[in-house]
Parts: C-alpha cells; sequence; structure tokens
C-alpha cells in the first residue's frame, strides 16, 4: 500500500493523545490511593489539554486524506457495519471527556461525593470521567486498529496483532509523553510514567516483532492463477491496460526499492523500542529533565518509521493486476 | 431477486478495448459528469476508467497464449467494499444488484477501494470521490430506449460478441446457462464476494478420437467374416 502521511499522523497522534490520557488518569488513580504523590488540578488540566491537542491534531490530518473534507461528517453514519465509521463517531466522543476531565481538574470540580472504605478511595467527578475515558481510549485503539485489520485480504493487516501494536504503541508514546511532561515540570512522577512506559513500549516490542515474523512468513492466498482464473503454472502480464500511471498504480503501490523498506523497518525497530527504554533509564540515573522529552520526540519519530512500514509492508491483491505496464 | 452482471467469453475477446473507449463515451458525456482525465496528452496522462482491458501471456514459448483479459467491477452478491464505507455512499441496489456509489455522498476516504480485492474502484482525481462501472445503470434502466438498447454501452460495442449481459439469478437467461455449459468461473473465490460477474474459459475445440470409435471392437462385421482356417482344430474336427 501507498503509505499515506495524512493516515500516519492520524494514527501515531491520536495513539499518543490517548495514551497521554490513559496516562493522567493512571496517575490520579495511584495519587487518590496514596501510591504516588497528590498533583495539583493544574497538572491534569494541562496534561489533558496536550492530549487533547494531540487529538485534535491527528483529527485534522485525517482530512488531509478526504477527497472531500467538507463532507466529513456524513462519515458517522454507517457504524453499524464501517470500523471507519466508527473510530469518526469514538474519537470526538474521546476529545468530550478529554476536555471535560481536564476543565473538572482545572475548575476543581473534584469534591468526591461517594467515598469507599475508610476514605480509602474517594470517587469524585475526574474519577467518573477517567475510567470512562479510559473504556473509550480502548474503544478507540480497537477502532482505529480493525479499520485495517478487518480487510481480510490484506493479509499483513488481517490478524489481532494490528489491533494490540496500536494500543501498547500508543500507550507507550502516551506514557512517555507523561513522563517528558512531568520531567518539564520538574516534579516526581518521572520515575512512575517512564516505567510504565518502558512496560507498554516492552509489550509492543513483543507484538510488533511477532507480527513482523508473522508477515515475514505470510503466504498471500490469491495468487496470478486466481486472480484471472486460469489455469497454468506460467503466467505473465504483458499490459495492465493503460501506458502510464492510475490511481490503481499509484495508491497500493509504495514504489520504494525493497533497501528502503528495510532501512524503514530496522529504524523503527531502533528508534521505537531501545532507543527510548534507554534514554528513559539514563534520565531516572541522571534525573535529567530533558532526556525524557527526547525519548518520547525520538520515539515517535521511530513511530511514523512504524506507521509508514506498517502500510508499505501490506500487499494489496490488486496489485496482482498491475504488474506491467506494457 | 434480480442480479444483473456481465459474462465475459475469454474465448472470443480480442483485446480491441472497443469496451473501454465506448465505457469512456458513455459514462464521460452521462448524468454523473465527467470521468476526468488529467494529463491527456502529457507523458503521463491518467484518468479514470471503470473498464480496463489487460493482456497476459500463459505458458512458454513456443507454446504460448495470449488473453486478454477485460476487467470491470464485478458487482459481488457479497460486496467488500460495501459495509466499510463510513457514509453508505458505497451501495447495493436492492432491485437489481448493481454496486453504486453516490457521488453527493462520497468523502473520498478510499476505504472501499482498499476494501475491493480486484482494484476496480478509481478515485477521480478531480472530482474526490470514488468512481466505478456502474453497469450503465442510466441505460439499462431508461424505460425509453428501446429494449435492445437497455444494455451495457461496453456489451453494446463488442465487436466479437464477448460480453454477454444479463441477469445471473434467472436460471434460463443467456448468462446464465452460458456460465452453467460453459464453465463460467468467479474470480479470486477464495475471498467469498461472490461475484456477480463470470468469465467463460478458454475452449479447444478438440475432439478425442480413440481407436475403438474409429473401429468397433464388437463391429458385427468382423464377428460374421469369414474365418480362414489353416490346419488348426475346429469344432468339425471333434468326435461326438
Amino acid at each position: 500500500m501507498h503509505p499515506a502521511f495524512s493516515v500516519i499522523f492520524l494514527t501515531t497522534l491520536i495513539g499518543a493523545g490517548q495514551g497521554l490520557f490513559l496516562a493522567l488518569f493512571t496517575g490520579q488513580l495511584y495519587s487518590t490511593i496514596h501510591l504516588v504523590e497528590e498533583q495539583p488540578g493544574s497538572f491534569y488540566a494541562v496534561g489533558s489539554a496536550l492530549s487533547l491537542l494531540l487529538l485534535i491534531a491527528g483529527l485534522g490530518a485525517s482530512f488531509f486524506h478526504l477527497g472531500r473534507p467538507e463532507r466529513a461528517w456524513r462519515a458517522a453514519a454507517m457504524w453499524r457495519t464501517s470500523w471507519l465509521s466508527r473510530e469518526v463517531i469514538v474519537l470526538p466522543a474521546m476529545m468530550g471527556i478529554v476536555f471535560f476531565y481536564g476543565l473538572f481538574h482545572w475548575a476543581g470540580w473534584t469534591e468526591p461525593f461517594i467515598v469507599f472504605g475508610d476514605g480509602a478511595l474517594p470517587v469524585d467527578t475526574t474519577f467518573v470521567l477517567g475510567l470512562l475515558g479510559v473504556i473509550v481510549a480502548l474503544a478507540l485503539f480497537v477502532s482505529t486498529g480493525m479499520i485495517y485489520a478487518s480487510v481480510k485480504f490484506l493479509e499483513e493487516w488481517h490478524s489481532p496483532y494490528t489491533v494490540v501494536n496500536f494500543m501498547f504503541l500508543g500507550t507507550a508514546s502516551g506514557f512517555m509523553l507523561a513522563a517528558a511532561y512531568s520531567a518539564w515540570l520538574g516534579n516526581n512522577l518521572v520515575g512512575f510514567f517512564g516505567t510504565w512506559a518502558v512496560i507498554a513500549t516492552l509489550l509492543g516490542l513483543g507484538t510488533r516483532t511477532a507480527s513482523l515474523f508473522r508477515n515475514a512468513s505470510l503466504k498471500h492466498q490469491s495468487t496470478l492463477q486466481t486472480a484471472i482464473g486460469i489455469r497454468h503454472r506460467s503466467i505473465e502480464q504483458k499490459s495492465q491496460g493503460f501506458s502510464a500511471s492510475s490511481f490503481n498504480t499509484r495508491e497500493f503501490f509504495h514504489h520504494q526499492s525493497p533497501a528502503t523498506l528495510k532501512l524503514v523497518r530496522n529504524a523503527f525497530l531502533v528508534l521505537v523500542f531501545p532507543v527510548p527504554i534507554a534514554l528513559i533509564l539514563l534520565a531516572y540515573l541522571l534525573e535529567s529533565p530533558t532526556l525524557p522529552i527526547a525519548a518520547f520526540a525520538l520515539q515517535y519519530l521511530g513511530l511514523l518509521a512504524e506507521r509508514w512500514y506498517f502500510f508499505a509492508e501490506a500487499e494489496h491483491p490488486q496489485n496482482l493486476y498491475y504488474q506491467q505496464i506494457s | 431477486m434480480t442480479q444483473l452482471a456481465l459474462v465475459i467469453d475469454l474465448n472470443v475477446c480480442v483485446g480491441c478495448h472497443a469496451c473501454v473507449t465506448s465505457c469512456k463515451q458513455w459514462n464521460t458525456s452521462g448524468w454523473a459528469g465527467p470521468m476526468v482525465d488529467e494529463n491527456a496528452y502529457g507523458a503521463d496522462p491518467t484518468g479514470t476508467f471503470f473498464n480496463r482491458v489487460q493482456t497476459y501471456e500463459i505458458g512458454s514459448f513456443p507454446s504460448t497464449e495470449t488473453v486478454h483479459f477485460p476487467k470491470s467491477c464485478l458487482h459481488c452478491e457479497d460486496p467488500p467494499c460495501v459495509p466499510v464505507c463510513p457514509t453508505g455512499a458505497s451501495y447495493k441496489r436492492e432491485d437489481n444488484g448493481v454496486v453504486l456509489v453516490d457521488y453527493d455522498k462520497c468523502i473520498g476516504c478510499k476505504y472501499c477501494s482498499w476494501a475491493c480485492p480486484y482494484g476496480v474502484r478509481e478515485l477521480d482525481e478531480q472530482q474526490k470521490v470514488m468512481k466505478k462501472c456502474t453497469l450503465c445503470i442510466d441505460r439499462i434502466t431508461d424505460q425509453t430506449l428501446p429494449e435492445a438498447e437497455r444494455q451495457p454501452a461496453c456489451v453494446l460495442a463488442c465487436p466479437t460478441n464477448a460480453r454477454l449481459y444479463g441477469d445471473v439469478h434467472d436460471p434460463d437467461s443467456e448468462v446464465s446457462i452460458a456460465i452453467r455449459e460453459r464453465g463460467g468461473y468467479a474470480l479470486m473465490p477464495e475471498w467469498g464476494t461472490k461475484p456477480a460477474n463470470h468469465y467463460l474459459p478458454r475452449q479447444k475445440n478438440h475432439m478425442h478420437i480413440s481407436e475403438e470409435d474409429l473401429q468397433r471392437s464388437d463391429n458385427p462385421l468382423t464377428k460374421e467374416d469369414i474365418t480362414v482356417y489353416s490346419g488348426e482344430e475346429t469344432l468339425d474336427d471333434v468326435s461326438w
């Protein structure tokens, strides 16, 4: 497939936005039960604003993918059958929850309305919003992943790995950003967010390499024989029916050499996994305020490469029909 | 249920591209606006087409055969491109099974083209909506046309009658009989899309004549011929 930068930015930006929200709420959860130091409302408010900004940037990038962006509102119609439609509904829901979560923290509307277990677990509105946000964030990861995983003849994508990779990698970059944010503020949650970021990164490493191995030994079901229905071992296209290019030759081919593909794959394997983990570890040892920011930035760069490779790697069966100009 | 479709006879397609040009002519001048061409006289011309004719070489020299292969939307009975459309612009008509795009609803997200294994949907580079074969829906449903002309433009244009058109759900239609009796097959059956369009395979008119067909082993002439004896024992020599 042709890797479109609109979709690469959409999936990586909203992944980081969702991950950052998950990180903020994890922080709140831990501080509610006094496992980490309590943070002021502004910490969550600014964090939510950052998360919202990422979600909006992702949505903005997605508009560049559309031929007719002015009609984008129509895309919510077919949620019964289309994962893309489901994403279009869940993404604004996520934005709304993040907005109110930040607003309530900023305004200080955090008076608990119910307290469980002798003061052990006070529940306020932000807690409820946070829980709701976790569910919606997970639903958004699933919707985004299923857009790709549900196309059964794009066999590189048609696997549960696609969904879990989106989930783990988005979460990893979000927690990495939370660690960077904490380091920039100078509070002592860097270690906490950093640890979770490393855990999510390692989980992502597991599932992403598993999907790479799966795809390396993938045997495509469609062949030139099934494509044109002629039973012969040697079939060669002599003409695809036109002398230059068409939508079919632009949209479904990456037009890059195998060497470039390999380079991008190796680049993301280095940038997404070992480099940020090493930087976070180093930041923890040196108590550096800037290294976690570098860790997030490099991991995000790596995720752009990862998503580019994700698209380029997928071989669409229609390509069988477009092998030879004449 | 009616399922209109094309049946393409690979025996007689000569690869003349008449179906391609007639399709382009009819549909570019139709109600849905032009099928845009860009850079038409330049080095890299590109444009929207609903139909392509491709050419394949089967076998290795000298025992090769050239197959011309017209390819357009197969109007699948279970079209994977329809449920993925987020706006409902992509739909399958209830009354005749034709898969269509509502160009006023399409947002040009290209997801349906990803969800088609056959690569028969093309984004119009200027109108920025997805386009595909309509089976000339404006011709075949036009009651003001004489009945003989209520056929897709490609079918009317084909000089060798390689394109048959009709209802594949009607067991007595020309297309159903052709599929049934001449081994009509669907493309990429592995995806379960159940394409309505079928292809008729090349058929060689070889006769298989065995020795027995020429010389009947139970030919009464051979049974009743006059046996020439050369001294061996016969029934006549047996003493009763």
